[in-house]
């Protein structure tokens, strides 16, 4: 099986994240970049899927130069080769211009199987795994907490708001994963080595067929129009509990009117 | 005036108050046209929409919506849209209905603005983002703005609309129908308000300590009608079912209060509840992160302050 797993670059959610004053992007420079959390949940299924079936996992991720630190992270995990889409024009895609930029170059580059996140820490968007099989029509299995291929049939369990949904497709076919999924492994020392000589391709837009008017900040669909910092919440009124802590916890509420 | 069409979000029937907050927001933007897809349309249901500014009332309840996911509501929104050159759609951010908006997106060529708290004229929408740190402007540019609106980010108001009912038929595609559900599995929920609509959440963490002592938690949620939820660390250790997770990977929540109890408040947990407009924190640590977003927070054992509070609202009612 031949199983892409998309893979994105975010800001680790540890450190203070801004967005540019200049042209209202996500302020990359500012913060460590780390790999998206859900994705590695991503590459953990793919690469269990690939051990119980066979075939190769692919990596692919769309982001600036330093983005191959995470692509190193994947393959060290086990991923086989990635394919890093790298391109000045890319700057500043939105949900359309992202999930377009990567269809084309998933149909460049073939799949049987495609693996994501079911959302970013960054943007929080959490519509890159249905626009992709929309644009690629593939039907979709997302938010899923538990994935299982037999043959040409994909069986997944997604996540509802009263328990699951267990669904069935045929291959090829888009995947998302929640946290549930899988217990991601860390890469071990060999596996850090190993991924040094793992192939990296580079992709720019030209390569994948990309048409530059449909990405970048200039032709997204939407725009940031102004951002500020919110308000910071004022400092609360902390109580050591001296066998009354329930007690003037109701107080509180009721000066608040909850009680 | 131009329609908007709000997709009614509805579990056995009943309006979800997440759909009456959307019609609230679409009265001020053009006029209100409710899409309601899938099984359980009734009189009640057409009268409550009705009641909150639906002009329309567009009913597609074939048995392709309700067996296949996301795709079939994305080709009848799309439909609709081209028909009644509509303004806007709106949905709420769930995770379902984001999706269907995402694949609208892209059957229409139009911009989508995820996890909106507001709007402004001129469909500029408002979002809370990093956690609730920046506050971002932004507004589509290319097609008609496609907006999900976070759960109770508006209070409604009723006003009554026509609520004419239209039926709409659907020709799923083949391709809309390549995901089939096969089950729906149901795990048991109480009779407590929906976590992503209540007005009051009371969550446990790994502090509580065991399933059985959710009972605490649950109890404190029932005297104040609040809705429970759970950190991450409480729903892994299969305390509590993981619908009921609050957080980065699981519910976002913006309720009037958030009691959190024995969570440490990592950063994953707040990016489900930062926005909650009054938080009390109940910890044993007093350098527990949850602290600095409390505005109120007791330092004791949440086994001895939880009762005693439920105790405490019982005798003050
Ligand atoms: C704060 C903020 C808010 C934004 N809001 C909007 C908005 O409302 N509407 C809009 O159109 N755009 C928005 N964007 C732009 C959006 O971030 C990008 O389009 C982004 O690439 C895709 O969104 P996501 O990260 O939310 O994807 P999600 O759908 O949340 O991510 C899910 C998965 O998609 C895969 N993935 C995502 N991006 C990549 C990538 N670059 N390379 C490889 N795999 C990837 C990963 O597997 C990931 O786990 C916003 C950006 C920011 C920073
Ligand atoms: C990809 C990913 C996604 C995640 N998504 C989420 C998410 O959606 N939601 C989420 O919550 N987390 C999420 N997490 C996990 C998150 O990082 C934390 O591990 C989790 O929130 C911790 O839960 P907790 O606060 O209950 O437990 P802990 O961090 O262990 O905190 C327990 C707290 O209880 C206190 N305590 C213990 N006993 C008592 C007592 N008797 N009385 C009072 N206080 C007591 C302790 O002092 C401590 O502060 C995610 C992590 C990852 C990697």
């Amino acid at each position: 099986m031949n199983i892409v797993v998309c893979v994105k670059q975010v800001p680790d959610t540890a450190t203070e994240r801004k967005l540019r004053s200049d042209d209202k992007t996500l302020d990359r420079d500012a913060a460590d970049g780390v790999i998206n959390e859900l994705c590695e949940y991503a590459v953990e299924e793919a690469l269990r899927l690939k051990e119980a079936h066979g075939g190769e996992v692919t990596v692919l991720t769309m982001g600036p130069g330093k983005a191959t630190d995470t692509i190193r992270k994947a393959l060290a995990m086990g991923a086989d080769k990635a394919v890093h889409l790298v391109d000045d024009a890319l700057h500043g895609s939105d949900a359309l211009g992202t999930s377009y930029a990567l269809a084309q170059t998933l149909k460049k580059i073939g799949f049987d199987l495609v693996v994501l996140g079911s959302e970013s820490t960054d943007a929080r968007t959490g519509v890159l795994a249905a626009m992709l099989a929309e644009r690629l029509g593939v039907p979709q299995l997302t938010f899923s907490n538990k994935v299982e291929v037999s043959g040409e049939t994909i069986t997944a369990q997604r996540v509802t708001d009263y328990g699951y949904d267990r669904v069935e497709a045929s291959l090829p076919a888009v995947v998302s994963v929640v946290e549930k999924i899988n217990e991601p492994r860390y890469p071990s020392f060999k596996g850090i080595m190993a991924a040094k000589k793992k192939p990296v391709t580079t992709f720019g837009i030209a390569d994948a067929e990309i048409d530059a008017s449909q990405v970048g900040l200039a032709n997204s669909w939407s725009e940031v129009v102004d951002f500020a910092a919110a308000p910071p919440r004022a400092a609360g009124t902390i109580v050591k509990d001296e066998g009354d802590g329930g007690v003037k916890t109701a107080d509180f509420l009721a000066s608040k009117k909850f009680v | 005036m131009s329609e908007i069409l709000v997709l009614v979000e509805h579990v056995e029937g009943q309006v979800k108050k997440v759909t009456l907050e959307l019609l609230t927001l679409a009265r001020k933007l053009g006029a209100p046209s409710a899409v309601w897809a899938g099984p359980g349309y009734t009189a009640e249901a057409q009268a409550r929409l009705a009641e909150h500014g639906a002009e329309k009332v567009y009913v597609a309840d074939s048995a392709d919506i309700a067996d296949h996911v996301v795709a079939p509501k994305a080709e009848l929104l799309a439909q609709l849209a081209t028909e009644k050159s509509a303004a806007a759609v709106l949905v709420a951010a769930t995770a379902e209905a984001k999706e269907i908006a995402a694949r609208l997106a892209i059957k229409l060529d139009a911009g989508i603005l995820t996890d909106v708290v507001g709007i402004q004229d001129g469909m500029v929408a408002e979002h809370s983002i990093f956690g609730g740190g920046v506050n971002v402007r932004a507004r589509v540019t290319k097609g008609l703005p496609i907006i999900a609106v976070r759960p109770n980010s508006t209070p409604v108001e009723a006003a009554a609309g026509a609520g004419a009912e239209e039926r709409v038929s659907v020709a799923v595609s083949d391709a809309a129908k390549a995901v089939r559900v096969v089950e729906r599995v149901k795990e048991e929920k109480g009779a407590r308000p929906e976590l992503t609509e209540a007005a009051i959440v009371v969550s446990g963490g790994r502090g509580v300590g065991s399933a059985e002592n959710f009972s605490i938690i649950e109890k404190l949620a029932d005297s104040l009608g609040a809705a429970v939820g759970a950190s991450r660390a409480a729903t892994d250790a299969g305390w509590y079912p993981h619908q009921f997770q609050v957080g980065q990977t699981g519910k976002t929540v913006s309720p009037q209060l958030y009691i959190a109890a024995g969570i440490s408040g990592a950063i994953q947990h707040r990016a489900g509840m930062q926005t909650a407009k009054t938080i009390v924190a109940i910890n044993k640590d007093p350098e527990a992160p949850i602290f600095e977003l409390a505005d109120f927070g007791v330092v004791g054992d949440l086994h001895q302050v939880v009762p005693q509070l439920t105790e405490e609202i019982a005798k003050r009612k």
